[in-house]
């Protein structure tokens, strides 16, 4: 096993978060976040960040928008299908 | 309901896309009805604003309409339908920015250099400690102070779960530019939510 500080850890943040690490990095990289408050916690809240826009009951589609894109589809498309 | 009868009600995207590519407008509207809500969210977050992410959704469904006998088949439907939607949202940006200087391709340094400022901890469950209304302005005006396509980037892998390949080929950015950028935009979200949602 190798140790591996912050400045590692952070160039493999997006990777480590897409599991897009091999083996031997991963298991150097927790043991990292095992010693390593700061870094813990910036993997925690950056995991965090994208749940937070993944909740769709955040961006609801309005029914009056809805409704007018088929009135827009059904008047310039189903004529000509 | 049984299975046979509710894989009857879901019917499959490819005889959909087969049907509305020999001019069936009900197979059209169905994929319409399945995907409006996420191209409506793309626009939504690319451009930022509710009156442009209609133009968008519009826009998006027209074309798709008009150019379906081009659909090669070789991509998912969604994925063509995303391609059609970020061009869209892109133009929509450059309009509004056409008497401005500020480009709308980001220069980024993609060996990094972004490192965090906040190491504290967030509250727990910040979704419960807000109304809707509140989290989706802080959500929008953290994502809106990103640069374009870093929040396109953002968007598209993160939210509407495109690959890298996907993400590169569609916003024709090589793949490294594709991580540099959401490893900027990831950080930089971060940071601007830990200043609100931090303990303490």
């Amino acid at each position: 096993m190798t140790v591996i500080g912050c400045k590692e850890v952070m160039q493999e943040l997006s990777n480590f978060l897409d599991g897009d690490i091999d083996e031997s990095l991963k298991t150097d990289l927790r043991s990292h976040l095992t010693r390593c408050q700061h870094c813990q916690v910036v993997i925690d809240t950056t995991r965090k960040t994208i749940e937070l826009y993944c909740d769709g009951e955040l961006f609801p589609l309005p029914t009056p928008v809805r409704d007018r894109l088929h009135e827009v589809l059904r008047r310039k498309c189903q004529s000509k299908s | 309901m049984t299975d046979s009868s509710q894989t009857a009600l879901v019917k499959d995207e490819a005889a959909l896309v087969t049907e509305a590519k020999a001019g069936s407008y009900p197979a059209f509207e169905e994929l319409v009805n399945r995907y409006e809500k996420k191209i409506y969210r793309l626009g939504l977050n690319i451009t930022g604003s509710p009156e442009d992410a209609e133009d968008v959704l519009q826009e998006t469904f027209l074309k798709a309409f008009q150019h379906l006998p081009d659909f090669r088949e070789d991509s998912r439907f969604y994925t063509w339908l995303v391609r059609i939607g970020v061009n869209e949202g892109l133009m929509k940006l450059r309009r509004r920015r056409a008497d401005k200087t500020v480009p709308i391709e980001d220069q980024v340094d993609e060996e990094g250099g972004v490192m965090p400022r906040e190491f504290t901890d967030w509250k727990p469950n910040p979704e419960q400690l807000l109304a809707q209304t509140e989290m989706k302005s802080i959500l929008d005006a953290a994502a809106q102070s990103l640069p374009p396509t870093f929040r396109t980037v953002f968007f598209l892998r993160d939210v509407e779960g495109l690959s890298t390949t996907e993400t590169a080929d569609l916003l024709d950015l090589t793949e490294s530019a594709v991580k540099a950028r959401l490893f900027r935009a990831r950080l930089q979200l971060r940071e601007n939510l830990s200043k609100i949602f931090k303990r303490g």
